[in-house]
């Protein structure tokens, strides 16, 4: 699993027909489209080793220019006879960047650009059915490979189409650009054909924007514009660019240095407060880690694992923070918050010393906040300064990088073996063990052998080795995803936490697989998000993007049905939902399809799924009124969870 | 339920239990007056009164200008909150990448002032009144006609409350002040750190 060839191993897509065929004898009903694709797949993982490939892993954190720069060809030696233009500058500053893939749809303004881009061989430009999934791709890329994802869209709707996926980027601080065009700088507010004032749109879903009307300004303002993206705390930032600006003469080189007085972000954390931190950690006795996104983004798994072990601390982690460590470490408990688990919300409530680390006390994770942690003193590590004390007001902060101050922190630890924390981890195993009790989850069936969700989710991580990149959409199939599907690898678990934008799953998958295509990777949907953004279906076959697309289907927007039935006393309005015949949908569209709908045939349809050598669908019938369970209603703590009424399945 | 019975049966430590977790931003609030120096671009004034707004900060005063420095504006910021949200307000502004520098100096050693013009109605019977009022508030009279004049005056926020509050009562036909601006005391400079 997880080789680059894997999929050379599989059937061919031409022979997945006759797999399907099989699966079907076997008693699961299979349609499988015909439609063949003879498009080869392109691996975009630069060769590793190479000095390009370096330059780009180096990229990653700080500003690239030298070695990339010096590689762009000009457009004399492209063989190209025409003055240099500011598409040209666009082009060469993604190239400058380390970028080999981006996301657009075109558009009148755009045309100037995507007139040039043919010059430029070396950027893969994959075309989408609506701006909305090119930004949450870029977005997917991003959190995927953790490179900078860059989406572009044209003016007017192509641009406010992007709003949502910059949105999204922003609330989970995923590096981003997002380019957009604009009408010719003289229509400037004139209400022209297209335009909008995107940038006065953007400017408080971004890190930073900018409205390019000088072709000479574009090269210094990608420079930034990438290196703000992911420096610090990672963010989008929108470039609106105007037509004559793309195709105005442009003479400007891409800068090797940027003078950005206002943006110096901290890294290093103050000596004396990773000091206080190692003594509070010292006194502790029923001390916890609560990790977040920060620690992947910071690339500090690794220093977590060491802190864990050396000190004895239990990890917990918020929906981003999934990946931090590995859900097999004997003191990773698991996920917190409104559907987290039980014990792991325990070990918070009944902690003396919480350890939050790159996370920002969301609501869904802390729920009523002056009964969050009550016993705990709070040390809080975070990038960024104004996310300590935003939320909850806490003991000791540390504003810094993560892997930095961890292993600035790590040598003043003093080890502690698991005997002296024998009766705090017995405890927690003991509530461990009782949280973990589900009566249908293991045998498939939730209630009158209706197919189960949290089965389903779990099959998918076991038939995937637990290394696939999965992606869920938002809602109970968000939920579940976290709590069963067992992720193990940094990075392979991708969600839209902040937003929570429905629609997410399906183009941000696609974004994940082109970023890490040596992964396999799932799209975990429900019925409700995938009908917002099933278009991008057509874009995974046009690419030969091999997503598999797992579709809960619940014939329900599930979590809306879930709040209706347990906070509004069961008045179901507008939560019964209709969907298409999705194996016809399928099949229209020219991707695989496959359909289980009794807990039997969901091993089946999975293995068929992923003998497909290119995106497939599979359509899991599921129960129409299982809930999430454990939940925190709103409003209410940690503490006050709502759980399962249980009911045995019968036999 | 307390922290004993729950976990391992020790007691728990002195510092435990406290009543309920604070929550920031509900302390009791106070006038503040934050400078910020900001890069003298198009387009900055708006990037942070919209920062405001979406972080639910209430401006009440915001006066803007050039500085010394072709490049550096300055602006005064003037808001009511508890100490906590205050600093969060400044701590957001922060994150705006054209903002150089941000200061609350509300506690610290300063020269405020605004200017307000005040259009009272006076006529030949009241107008001395007026006048020895408007003089026992070092502010001047910038216009006189028939019916009405207007006063000039400057001085702290609290100063210039304190004068308007007297002219009331003559009828006050038109209004408008500058807003707060103010300097630290002293040899030292808000903008020194940011000086290119």
């Amino acid at each position: 699993m997880g080789t680059k060839d894997d999929d050379a191993g599989r059937s061919p897509r031409a022979s997945a027909a006759g797999s399907g065929g099989a699966v079907s004898a076997a008693g699961t009903r299979v349609g499988v489209a015909s439609t063949a694709v003879g498009i080869q797949r392109i691996n975009h993982m630069p060769g590793a080793g190479s000095a390009r490939a370096e330059a780009i892993n180096a990229g990653r954190h700080e500003m690239l220019t030298d070695t990339l720069r010096k590689q762009i060809l000009s457009l004399a030696e492209r063989g190209v006879k025409r003055p240099r233009i500011g598409a040209d500058a666009v082009c060469e500053a993604l190239l400058t960047q380390g970028v080999d893939v981006f996301f657009g749809f075109p558009g009148g303004v755009l045309l100037p650009l995507y007139d040039v881009l043919g010059d430029y061989p070396e950027l893969r430009h994959i075309l989408v059915r609506h701006e909305q999934g090119a930004a949450h791709a870029a977005d997917g890329y991003a959190r995927a490979c953790g490179r900078v994802g860059v989406c572009l869209g044209t003016s007017g709707p192509g641009a406010t189409n992007l709003v949502t996926g910059i949105g999204n980027a922003m609330l989970d601080s995923v590096p981003m650009v997002a380019i957009t065009g604009n009408v010719v700088s003289s229509l400037l507010g004139k209400d022209a054909f297209q335009e909008i004032d995107i940038t006065g749109i953007t400017l408080p879903c971004t890190k930073h924007n900018y409205l390019v009307s000088d072709p000479n300004d574009i090269p210094r303002v990608f420079a930034e514009a990438f290196h703000i993206a992911r420096t610090g705390r990672p963010g989008p930032v929108h470039i609106d660019v105007t037509k004559d600006a793309l195709m105005g003469a442009c003479t400007a080189e891409h800068p090797t240095t940027l003078d950005l007085p206002g943006f110096k972000p901290k890294f290093e954390g103050h000596f004396r407060q990773i000091k206080l931190a190692a003594e509070e950690i010292a006194r502790a006795e029923r001390p916890v880690i609560l990790a977040g996104h920060g620690v992947l983004i910071s690339d500090a798994t690794e220093e977590l694992r060491e802190l864990a072990e050396k000190a004895q601390i239990p990890v917990v982690h918020t929906l981003l923070g999934i990946g931090a460590i590995d859900e097999r470490h004997p003191l990773s408990l698991g996920f917190v918050g409104m559907h987290g688990w039980k014990h792991a919300n325990k070990v918070i409530q009944s902690a003396d010393l919480l350890i939050a680390l790159g996370m920002r006390f969301d609501d869904r994770v802390t729920g009523h906040v002056p009964t969050f942690a009550p016993y705990a003193r709070i040390i809080h590590v975070d990038i960024d300064p104004a996310e300590i004390g935003k939320n909850v007001a806490v003991e000791i902060p540390i504003v810094g990088d993560i892997k930095r101050v961890l292993m600035a922190l790590l040598p003043q630890i003093q080890s502690v073996a698991p005997e002296q924390r024998a009766a705090y981890l017995g405890q927690i195993a003991e509530w461990r063990a009782e949280s973990e009790k589900t009566p249908w989850h293991g045998s498939g069936a939730w209630r009158n052998g209706q197919l189960s969700a949290d089965f389903v989710v779990g099959a998918i991580g076991e038939a995937s080795g637990h290394d696939a990149t999965i992606v869920a959409d938002v809602g109970q199939n968000q939920m579940w995803t976290a709590r069963y599907a067992g992720f193990r690898r940094p990075n392979s678990h991708i969600s839209s936490g902040g937003l929570g934008t429905m629609g997410y799953g399906l183009p941000a998958a696609m974004g994940a697989a082109v970023g890490r295509p040596d992964k396999e990777t799932w799209a975990i949907v429900g019925d409700g998000g995938l009908q917002m953004t099933a278009q991008e279906l057509m874009t995974l076959v046009q690419d030969n993007i091999p997503v598999k697309v797992a579709l809960l289907d619940n014939r329900k927007l599930g979590m809306i049905r879930q709040w209706q039935e347990l906070v509004y006393s069961g008045n179901y309005h507008s939560s019964n939902l209709l969907g298409p015949d999705w194996l016809k949908l399928a099949e229209a569209y020219g991707v695989a399809g496959f359909r289980a709908s009794t807990p039997e045939e969901v091993e089946i349809a999975i293995a068929a799924a992923r003998a497909v050598n290119g995106p497939a669908l599979v359509h899991f019938e599921i129960a129409e009124q299982q809930n999430v369970f454990p939940m925190m209603p709103s409003g209410k703590g940690l503490s006050d969870l709502l759980e399962e009424q249980f009911e045995e399945p019968k036999q | 339920m307390s922290p004993t019975d729950q976990t391992t049966g020790k007691a728990a430590p002195a510092h435990t239990a406290p009543p309920a977790r604070a929550l920031p931003g509900h302390g009791e609030a106070h006038r503040h007056v934050l400078v910020a120096i900001v890069l003298n671009k198009p387009g900055v004034l708006n990037r942070v009164a919209s920062l405001m707004r979406a972080r639910n900060f209430n401006i009440e005063t915001l006066a803007v200008s050039h500085t010394d420095q072709p490049e550096v504006s300055r602006m005064t910021i003037t808001l009511r909150g508890d100490d906590v949200a205050v600093e969060q307000a400044a701590k957001q502004l922060y994150r705006l990448i054209d903002v150089l520098k941000v200061q609350d100096v509300t506690g610290d050693p300063i020269v405020e002032h605004e200017i307000a013009l005040i259009k009272v109605r006076a006529n030949e019977r009241n107008r001395g009144e007026v006048l020895t009022i408007a003089e026992m508030h070092k502010a001047k009279v910038v216009d006189l006609a028939a019916e009405s004049l207007i006063v000039e005056a400057t001085g702290t926020e609290a100063e210039v409350d304190a004068l308007i509050a007297l002219l009331r009562g003559f009828g006050i036909k038109e209004l408008v002040r500058s807003g707060t601006v103010v300097m630290s005391r002293g040899a030292g400079s808000i903008e020194e750190a940011v000086k290119r």
